[in-house]
């Protein structure tokens, strides 16, 4: 049993990176192929997968996690201004002070669990929120949001051009640079920054693998499954909950300064709960408790906002242009209105559709298919061995409860 | 299941796949072309962010209205309207430099995070050469230093904030609207006039960027006539109910409220005010006064009759009777089926200013084209004489301050020009303490 999980982790781990790495390629005739929908694509998935760490295998539905996301996102800016353009002490700081400020919140908020821990944690993340946005004007600007500047100090950097405000780089890379290449009529664009945030992407991806298949994230499966009876056995539960919570706030303040290192400014609104439900559905729609899950809902729904939202009524004419008037009329009046502005109305009824009929995220919908595709072949093989393989990227063994549920027990 | 340890080999692999990603991006080059989304021989793109949801919704969509109609005139399709009276006659309906003008479309969410994803797509995604828009200050500033990154123009649509061509300002970024320093400058006299010289003002300020300067110019300019400043209190952009914040005004001994809101909380606030019987009032032995500084038709609409009587300055007014604003409101008028609001004003006047530019300097390097904006001196879109000054990229021109209509004859006639205050009043010298701080830097193709 322990070779077939190495075998498939190893080969999750290699197409995720290919398929990662591939991306300007896939990305490309769906119209997301440019840099700033890949990074967040990229940045989102990174987001995802910590907040994963805590709901996914302790079932603790944090309702504030946007606020380690502003965390992260203004200290990478304030780094960024002080120290260096370079990116790189930039986010180790995002990383230590949204992991602090995590140790914080979790050590207070977890002394509850349920929808109490969850209302705790949308209490701090909305506080901060009104802090970033006019308390702490001074360190955050407002709602202008906090920017790099022509007199910014930049103390480690030597060289200070004064005539243009210098960009986030490493290694003399500027996160903006890209490599245009034609390949087959179409413009593949390889950029820098969506490298840098894969290549984090997928070591965090191999960190999230470690911590499932450690014994560390058994016990927080074990949270997840009962912590009551866990804590009746005389183990002390809650040393392990702060950490998931802490590692899962360092993942978010990494994603924050990651966003700013791709575009140089932090506003107080993506500390907004909105923000914050935004990665609980991105977790849901994909899978929580699963490996590929959160990757995949971030990709979904940022791919929601960004081009759906753009295709006005003009673009969707242009689809029934074809057709007789009437017709054209007629659809574009009954499509146009789950496109752009109105991309909220079908990204809920995607959601609706993936909660009640595949409540373990696209991932079940996927090994579905997988399975049935397996049962097809094997009926047409007529070999009648059951098969005990398992699909990739569903880690859920029979005994846990759904992957969607709840950590509703207070303690 | 415990297989968590490092070994040599597993180092070694780790180091090798590390290193790769290290030399990896070394291949990455700036593409050769002169400038950040050089257009191509057939079209040129312009990109339209505004804000389609948020409390300026409604000024947004007025805004992509005009800008549609702007692309419509300079592809020589409609009536044409201000190519006709424009000072500068180097816009023929065929295009931008001979090229087709395409649009493409985004949601600001009034937004400063939302507003820059969705520029960045056009830049990166549209080959957008041009950026305009927006209907918070906010969000202009965020847009425009965006713009400045990337080496495209950016064209300021309804921003009122001082700080756009204040301390934010950028060589890539050029305001038409004006800003909160005028409209301060030329309501002062207005309300020395009717309301006096001995006044208490408690401010209603939404808390951003526009919010702060246009409370910052309002005080310096009422407090020389000798009002008093009783209170300042902010309220988040976001609010939709101001009753908790207007409710202590009636006990604050204030005998002027200053509403420093915009669009749908400008109404909302207004209507809470007028709600509490504010109007009503009588403080200090006088009638209680409510100024709105920055107004606009879209808020006079919103707000209904609370708005009667109350003074106001707004950039430009579709009742003006010059050649230029009749040609617009009439050919805007035909496309849309009513007048076109202060907002729409501006962005399609900023998009026939980014075109005559462009036709001018014969390129469409941002560079060659922040060359022919700087010091341009024109007339025919409405304001009359128009400068843009080359020292922060700010328009000078006549600042009209209104009122809301006692008897309007039609819903779309709700405000009535009450002064119209020449530029020599409202105008500042760069370095005025309110604009200080910022410099324009250098403009920046992109390359």
């Amino acid at each position: 049993m322990l070779k077939t999980f190495r075998t498939s982790d190893r080969t999750l781990m290699v197409l995720f990176t290919i398929f990662v790495l591939a991306a300007p390629l896939i990305m490309a005739p769906l119209g997301a192929g440019y840099p700033d929908l890949m990074q967040r694509f990229a940045i989102y998935g990174i987001f995802a997968i910590g907040f994963n760490i805590l709901f996914g295998l302790t079932g603790y539905l944090s309702f504030g996690h946007a606020a380690f996301l502003g965390v992260g996102s203004y200290s990478a800016v304030w780094m960024l201004k002080l120290l260096s353009i370079n990116i790189v002490p930039a986010i180790i700081f995002a990383v230590v002070v949204s992991g602090l400020f995590a140790l914080l919140i979790g050590f207070i908020s977890l002394r509850r669990s349920g929808i109490y821990f969850s209302i705790l944690t949308l209490a701090f993340a909305q506080m901060s929120y009104n802090l970033a946005y006019s308390v702490l004007t001074p360190i955050t600007n407002g709602e202008t949001g906090l920017q790099l500047d022509l007199t910014d100090p930049r103390i480690l950097d030597t060289v200070n051009e004064t005539s243009q405000v210098a960009s986030p780089s490493f290694l003399g890379l500027e996160m903006g640079d890209t490599a245009v290449v034609q390949f087959l009529g179409m413009d593949l664009q390889f950029n820098v920054g969506f490298y840098i945030s894969a290549l984090i992407l997928i070591g965090m991806f191999y960190l999230s693998l470690r911590i499932f298949r450690s014994p560390f994230g058994m016990i927080l499966r074990a949270v997840k499954s009962n912590q009551t009876r866990l804590n009746y056995t005389g183990f002390n539960s809650r040393p392990y909950t702060l950490t998931a919570f802490v590692i899962s706030g360092m993942y978010a303040g990494l994603a924050g300064a990651l966003l700013v290192c791709m575009d140089p400014l932090a506003g107080a609104d993506r500390m907004q709960w909105t923000a914050s439900g935004e990665v609980v559905l991105m977790t849901i729609m994909g899978g929580a408790g699963t490996l590929i899950g959160p990757v995949l809902g971030a990709g979904i729904i940022k791919y929601f906002e960004n081009i759906f939202s753009r295709i006005n009524e003009s673009v969707v004419e242009g689809w029934f242009s074809a057709l007789p008037d009437g017709v054209t009329d007629f659809l574009t009046a009954v499509v146009s209105p789950f496109l752009g502005s109105g991309w909220h109305i079908s990204l809920g009824l995607i959601f609706m559709l993936v909660v009640i009929f595949l409540p373990g995220g696209l991932v079940e919908g996927a090994s579905r298919i997988m399975n049935l595709v397996r049962r097809l072949s094997q009926t047409r093989k007529t070999t009648s061995s059951p098969s005990v393989a398992r699909p990739l990227g569903d880690d859920e063994s029979p005994e846990e409860p759904p992957p969607g549920s709840v950590n509703t027990r207070e303690s | 299941m415990s297989d968590y340890y490092l070994n040599r080999r597993k180092f070694l692999q780790g180091s090798a796949v590390l290193g790769a990603g290290l030399v990896a991006p070394t291949i990455f080059s700036r593409a050769a072309s002169a400038y950040t989304n050089e257009p191509g021989k057939g079209s040129v793109v312009l990109g339209f962010n505004v804000p389609q949801s948020g409390p300026y919704a409604d000024e947004g969509a007025d805004e992509l209205r005009a800008y549609k109609l702007a692309v419509k005139h300079l592809n020589g399709e409609g009536d044409g309207g201000m190519l006709g009276t424009f000072s500068s006659q180097t816009l023929k309906g065929t295009g931008i430099l001979g090229r087709k003008v395409e649009y493409v479309t985004g949601d600001t969410q009034t937004k400063s995070d939302a507003a820059r994803a969705s520029a960045r797509a056009m830049i990166e995604k549209d080959g957008a050469i041009m950026i305009t828009g927006g209907s918070s200050s906010g969000v202009a500033v965020a847009v425009q230093s965006l713009c400045q990154d990337a080496g495209v123009i950016f064209m300021a649509g309804l921003t009122h904030s001082n700080d756009t061509t204040g301390k934010d300002k950028k060589a890539n970024g050029f305001r038409h609207f004006f800003n909160a320093y005028m409209s301060a400058a030329a309501l002062a006299p207005v309300l020395s006039q009717h309301y006096g010289n001995d006044r208490k003002a408690y401010h209603l300020t939404a808390d951003y960027t526009w919010g702060w300067t246009m409370e910052e110019s309002m005080i310096a300019s009422t407090e020389a006539l000798g009002w008093e400043t009783v209170n300042t209190v902010r309220t988040p952009l976001s609010a939709t109910d101001f009753s908790s914040y207007i409710a202590p005004v009636t006990n604050s001994g204030a005998d002027v409220l200053v509403l420093n809101h915009y669009g749908s909380n400008m109404v909302n606030s207004l209507t809470n005010a007028v709600q509490f019987g504010l109007r009503e009032k009588m403080v200090n032995g006088k009638q209680f006064e409510i100024v709105v500084p920055l107004y606009s038709r879209l808020m006079a609409r919103g707000a209904g009759k609370n708005v009667k009587g109350i003074f106001g300055s707004t950039n430009w007014h579709w009742s003006l009777q010059d050649d230029a604003s009749k040609a617009f409101v009439a050919s805007y008028g035909k496309e849309y089926g009513q007048p076109p609001s202060q907002a729409a004003h501006t962005c399609y006047v900023q998009t026939l200013l980014y075109a005559d530019a462009a036709e001018r300097a014969g390129s469409f390097n941002p560079c060659a084209i922040g060359e022919a904006l700087e010091g341009f001196e024109f007339d025919g879109l409405g304001n009359g004489k128009t400068l843009y000054r080359a020292a922060d990229h700010q328009c000078f021109k006549d600042v009209l301050v209104v009122r809301g209509k006692e008897n309007p004859t039609s819903e779309f006639d709700l405000l009535e020009v009450v002064n119209i205050t020449p530029v020599e009043q409202v105008i500042y010298e760069p370095n005025h303490p309110m604009f200080a701080g910022g410099s324009l830097g250098k403009c920046n193709p992109g390359v």
